[in-house]
């Protein structure tokens, strides 16, 4: 496990319902983590060069819109074009079941519904970190 | 059990301290004729009309888009032949950011979050067989809001309707966006300018249309507690009636046509308090703040929502029962018009029947639980009026602290009711995890349930509105087109005239959503929000 894990909270897409990203990053904040949030409206191209450039070890994506079967595949086909292979992704938001083994299967590595709380997320994390 | 209970503290959903029991020195300086008066009377804490729902129920109107502009005229249809009253557009991404369905950054986004309109093509086509002489109709749109209402008006030209006897809503609450919703494109003073100029043109053109529904639907859903969605939002109106003002506008030409459209969460005294509280400020507000003349600039109409946020994926059976609880506290807070959210609104767009089931909510509150019979029948509740004067004192204490901050605009810009909302979700979120707030089937009571059949919208949506706005690109004419965009941004670079008609004109020419908004951008500049 890296020293201080340090994670990029992402928006990509049309979405503006950030309340669960900035949960979510503050909570991350309070368990001492490096936390670095991109803002709104980010492409695909923008989340993977943020997370090359702040050097994370891992990706937070919250879409609530609906295109996550959009975004995220385009995010997991740039991550591995930039080698970023080691970089643990979590997608969270309004993600139905069944698009759920769809997603694992392009690399993401956990993805969280409604409901979950902040500290399962951080316990996830902490668990997994670093383990690709 | 008894234990625990001894043990809590007791607190509304928002934090706010209750008592264990409410008596008449609760209320001591409670001065009946002053606070609260008889419904239809000022302050109108009773509600607007001396009959309330016995003389007319409020209008059932549930928000619905999705996909193309066919299948959503099909909806319509489908909601007006079993019993709604009036209609409610849900756009979706794209067309709220003013975006093309065909623009790069409404890749998957395409008839996802509500219906896609381009251009006005497509909004022939969703109001298809619909007469809109006939129904009310409530828009959700902010930025773009100038090009949809614009649409509206052009259709209702093409059916022969007079735009005088158009009835409905267009949102157009830029100021809730850029403090909670985040569906901005321009910065605000652009935007708020463009308000101004829907204000001025709805009092000249289309009297019986409500030009803003000043929203604290939205902030509450981004975590703010009642209080802070209260005095925000009755803020925001304020807001706009300045800027109205400094434009030149007379208060009482476009005043009693503001809207409000709020909340309806679970905790059911609180949210009864805070729509008796929204109607006995905004009428001290506009009388004693901006001296209105004509009665009806004080009077507060309002719409209401039930909580999106607190509908839960687990048990999504649960949310009938959380829906139907919000709905009657809505009702019985005297709203004009009411959206009941259907059951799988936390993991979809609602199928048909889930969309029916919640419109049977309604209707079994207006008709067979009786709460219709009298006006305000909690009025004279110990518990409901102390926290509908608290509920007052705090807005006051918000103004204040805004008014000092030289007015939301300059709030919104320094980030102030950012954080205060973000700082309320959080705290709530922790209550939550913590087990002080208790959400069945969430935190507590956790049980398996089958998963729903959820509507899903698939990318063939997206290829089938994408052919259609690249024909109408085709077939308009062009050089009409292009005129009317150029003399578009010849009048924005001004900044001295009513853009309202030249969007029209724009719009006529079919012009496209996305070409109109590009005009303004190129002038206007856009919206970054700094990360608060």
């Amino acid at each position: 496990m890296p020293e201080r894990i340090r994670v990029l909270v992402a928006k990509p897409g049309l979405d503006g319902h950030d309340r669960g990203a900035k949960i979510i990053a503050r909570a991350f904040r309070d368990a001492g983590f490096e936390v670095v949030y991109t803002g709104l409206r980010q492409t695909p191209e923008q989340v993977v060069t943020a997370a090359l450039q702040e050097d994370v070890d891992v990706i937070g994506l919250s879409v609530l819109s609906g295109a996550h079967m959009t975004l995220c595949p385009r995010i997991m086909e740039l991550m591995k074009k930039e080698k970023l292979d080691d970089v643990l992704v979590l997608v969270g938001g309004i993600i139905p079941d069944q698009d759920i083994p769809k997603l694992k299967d392009l690399g993401v590595s956990e993805v969280f519904q409604p409901g979950v709380s902040t500290k399962d997320i951080i316990e996830y994390v902490r668990r997994n970190v670093g383990k690709r | 059990m008894a234990k625990d209970l001894r043990d809590r503290v007791f607190t509304t959903i928002s934090g706010v301290p209750v008592e264990e029991v409410y008596t008449p020195e609760s209320v001591a300086e409670l001065d009946e004729a002053h606070d609260l008066g008889n419904p239809g009377e000022p302050p109108y804490t009773r509600g607007i009309h001396e009959t309330m729902y016995r003389g007319k129920l409020w209008t059932m109107r549930q928000f619905s888009g999705f996909g193309t502009a066919e299948e959503t005229n099909q909806r319509y249809r489908y909601l007006l032949e079993h019993g709604q009253t009036g209609l409610s557009v849900a756009f979706h991404l794209p067309t709220l950011m003013g975006f093309d369905s065909d623009h790069f950054m409404s890749a998957g986004e395409v008839g996802k979050c509500g219906v896609a309109i381009d251009s006005l093509a497509d909004m022939e086509l969703l109001f298809d067989g619909i007469p809109l002489d006939k129904i009310s109709t409530s828009m959700t749109t902010n930025a773009p809001a100038t090009i949809l209402w614009s649409m509206y008006l052009a259709v209702a030209e093409k059916q022969g309707v007079s735009w005088e006897s158009l009835r409905g809503t267009i949102q157009n609450d830029i100021l809730k966006e850029y403090i909670a919703e985040k569906t901005f494109i321009f910065p605000p003073r652009p935007s708020m300018k463009l308000v101004v100029d829907t204000l001025e043109f709805a009092s000249k053109h289309v009297p019986q249309w409500n030009p803003i529904s000043v929203s604290g639907y939205h902030i509450r859903e981004a975590g703010s507690t009642a209080l802070q969605e209260l005095a925000f939002t009755l803020y925001d109106g304020i807001e706009y009636v300045e800027w109205a003002r400094r434009a030149g506008l007379d208060v009482d030409t476009f005043a009693p046509r503001l809207s409000f459209f709020f909340n309806a969460h679970n905790d059911f005294f609180e949210e009864i308090a805070k729509y008796r509280a929204a109607r006995k400020v905004w009428y001290k507000v506009m009388t004693e703040r901006f001296r209105c003349t004509n009665p009806r600039s004080a009077v507060l109409r309002f719409h209401t929502q039930t909580a999106g946020c607190s509908l839960t994926a687990q048990q999504p059976y649960n949310n009938v029962v959380r829906v139907a609880i919000q709905a009657l506290a809505a009702v019985l807070g005297g709203t004009q018009s009411l959206h009941t959210n259907a059951l799988d609104e936390s993991l979809a767009l609602p199928t048909e029947h889930a969309a029916r089931l919640a419109l049977r909510t309604q209707q079994i509150i207006a008709h067979e639980t009786g709460i219709v019979n009298t006006p305000d029948p909690l009025g004279g509740s110990y518990f409901l009026e102390r926290l509908t004067l608290d509920m007052e004192k705090g807005c006051w204490e918000y103004f204040d602290r805004l008014d000092a901050m030289g007015g939301m605009v300059a709030a919104i810009e320094q980030g102030y009711p950012q954080r205060e909302i973000q700082d309320a979700a959080y705290v709530y979120q922790k209550a939550v995890e913590r087990q002080e707030k208790i959400i069945v089937g969430v935190n507590d009571f956790v049980s398996d349930e089958s998963a729903l059949d959820l509507l899903l919208i698939d990318e063939s949506v997206a290829e089938r509105q994408i052919a259609r706005t690249r024909k109408v690109r085709e077939t308009r004419d062009n050089s009409r087109c292009r005129t009317t965009l150029e003399v578009l941004g010849k009048a924005a670079t001004a900044g001295d005239v009513n853009l309202m008609p030249l969007v029209l004109d724009c719009v006529r020419a079919y012009a496209t959503l996305g070409e109109i908004c590009d005009t303004l951008r190129a002038i206007y500049g856009t919206y970054e929000e700094p990360v608060f």
